[in-house]
């Protein structure tokens, strides 16, 4: 019987026809599909309505785009996304070079034990609930007794009162984002390091003794698929940021921390206005598609 | 032994990544075992009496007890979801070529990027016209659209990994496909699948956006009622951390467990 050759032996008994894969992936699809798809497209539905659960008695009446064009006019929803742009840009580079330091640590040879701790405490902020890192940053931060100003003290610099103050607290949900997430930077750059061939690296450190040179002509190619997912997973994780911030300083003061996240969560469910939320959070979306579209173009391109 | 400077500047450096890291979880820690007045004494109290009377205050605590076991039942039964569901899934994208394939795998990846606000809003709604909030089974069910595709990228890569000869020779024997995911990928891919589990389990634990909004009072969970101390004048810092203490230390216990594939739980294996 002629056929592909590269194709493995098909057997024309049960469980080897061309619907067997189905059969392994519906559930999973078919779920995925009801709790994922479907409230998805209901988003859609209810953002072309007027939906305000606190006043039932208008009903839900179909309204067009109103819901978008007053979305896409309100100054603070647009004050919310550039908050959110400002938030990825002051501590992504932290993130960066900070990881990278710590990569570079945990590379270089000797000192086996410090290594393998410094190596297994990164973990600790990955998995810290970050309802409970907002906790944190309470405690941290608090202005009559938090160490944070106990720092600043030693350091000679008056107290701040971090949650109480636009600056402050800004800087606060900044620090503690630093906190948690540097040791993702580094453990992705680590990775790359460690793929950098033995030899290549050996004949690179005969020929010059410059860390920098080395870093930049022999380590940086290996670095750089990491510091792309960084990029853009970083900028998808921002974009989710909610726990954390919700719990430090709920948005406030005034709206210095009021990141995208937040500001939908209060359209929805403090003003339960869930029409117009529903549109922001649809405009939100769009950005995360087009976030994680780029994401499998630069990173999963030897699939396709 | 001379010590030189590079290794002195080299072991410096790791110290500060180690106290860098701990540092916010033992301030946590150590505040669970002060008394209200020591957390609350200006400067901070490093060496200090250590009091068990928070835990012993959230060990009696119904409030605490009953969201803790509320996580326990939502992380473990979106967990089993999500295994069960996820490995057969894996195993066909790891075995089988098929049309539409890629653009499957990427839907399961894009799951990774979404803000859960964006399927709160409409869950909610639809929650509430099916009489399902404030239940187990809205948060089990919601929390499978990040665990679902976490276990099937992880299940996939170690699937991929089995080599096929096993299989050929199990179809020699006359083993149907159903046979020989049970049989072979399930037992051969086992550390994958527990890895899977366990990042599952981390991911729904440390949930907080889905269980505010879905839950009111009967199936609260840890992350929330935790934070739900966090009102009123006085707050009673060691309870808090105390909380904050007992639900960190299980999930950083099995992040510990994963620790080596921490990136590829994060990243959904784009970086391996």
């Amino acid at each position: 019987m002629p056929g592909p050759v590269s194709k493995p032996h098909i057997r024309p008994n049960r469980g080897y026809g061309r619907w067997t894969p189905f059969w392994f992936l519906a559930p999973a699809v078919l779920t995925l599909f009801i709790i994922g798809i479907y409230p998805t497209i209901f988003a859609v539905v209810t953002s072309f309505r007027r939906y305000n659960i606190a006043r039932p008695r208008d009903g839900f009446p179909f309204i067009g785009l109103e819901n978008y064009t007053s979305v896409l006019t309100d100054s603070t929803f647009w004050a919310s996304l550039f908050l959110t742009a400002k938030f990825y840009v002051t501590v992504l580079p932290v993130e960066v070079a900070l990881g990278l330091m710590i990569a570079l640590l945990l590379h270089k040879t000797g000192m086996g034990f410090l290594k393998s701790l410094a190596r297994v405490t990164l973990v600790v902020p990955l998995a810290t609930t970050y309802a409970v890192v907002g906790l944190i940053g309470r405690l941290i931060f608090n202005r009559d007794f938090g160490v944070a100003n106990w720092f600043l003290d030693r350091l000679g610099i008056g107290a701040l009162d971090w949650l109480g103050s636009q600056t402050g607290a800004f800087a606060a949900i900044v620090i503690m984002d630093i906190w948690q997430w540097t040791p993702f930077c580094a453990l992705i750059f680590l990775a790359g390091l460690s793929m950098v061939p033995g030899e290549i690296e050996e004949a690179a450190r005969l020929e010059t003794s410059s860390k920098w040179a080395m870093l930049k002509h022999v380590q940086l190619p290996y670095l750089m698929p990491g510091l792309t997912a960084l990029l853009i997973l970083r900028s998808a994780d921002v974009l989710k940021l909610f726990d954390m911030v919700f719990v430090m300083t709920r948005g406030g003061p005034g709206s210095a921390t009021d990141l995208v996240s937040i500001y939908i969560q209060r359209v929805g469910f403090r003003i339960f206005d869930l029409g117009t939320a529903s549109a922001q959070a649809i405009l939100l979306l769009i950005i995360t598609i087009l976030i994680s579209r780029l994401y499998i173009r630069v990173l999963y391109k030897e699939v396709n | 032994m001379r010590l030189s400077s590079g290794k002195i500047l080299h072991a410096i450096g790791l110290t500060a990544v180690i106290l860098f890291t701990l540092f916010p979880f033992y301030w946590m820690v150590s505040a669970s075992f002060k008394t209200q007045s020591d957390i609350l004494a200006s400067p901070p109290v490093w060496l200090f009496a250590p009091t068990l009377d928070h835990y012993r205050e959230i060990f009696a605590d119904s409030k605490v007890l009953g969201a803790v076991g509320n996580s326990l039942i939502i992380a473990t039964a979106t967990t089993a979801l999500a295994v069960m569901l996820g490995a057969p899934a894996a195993f066909a994208l790891a075995r089988y070529e098929f049309r539409g394939k890629s653009d499957l795998w990427f839907w399961f990846i894009s799951n990774r990027m979404k803000s859960p606000i964006v399927l709160a809003l409409p869950v909610y709604i639809l929650a509430l016209q099916l009489k399902m909030l404030d239940t187990h089974l809205v948060l089990i069910l919601i929390y499978l659209t990040f665990n679902l595709p976490i276990v099937v990228w992880i299940c996939t890569d170690q699937f991929k990994s089995i080599p096929p000869d096993l299989e050929q020779a199990a179809r020699l024997d006359g083993a149907d496909q159903f046979t020989i995911f049970r049989k072979i990928y399930l037992p051969l891919g086992a550390p994958g699948i527990a890895v899977s589990a366990i990042f599952s389990f981390i991911f729904s634990w440390n949930e907080l956006l889905y269980a505010l909004v879905l839950t009111r009072r009967d199936v609260q969970t840890a992350p929330v009622v935790a934070t739900s101390f966090m009102s009123g004048y006085e707050l009673p810092w060691g309870k808090i951390m105390a909380t904050g203490t007992v639900i960190v230390l299980p999930v950083t216990i099995f992040a510990l467990i994963v620790s080596r594939h921490m990136v590829r739980g994060l990243t959904m294996g784009a970086t391996k």
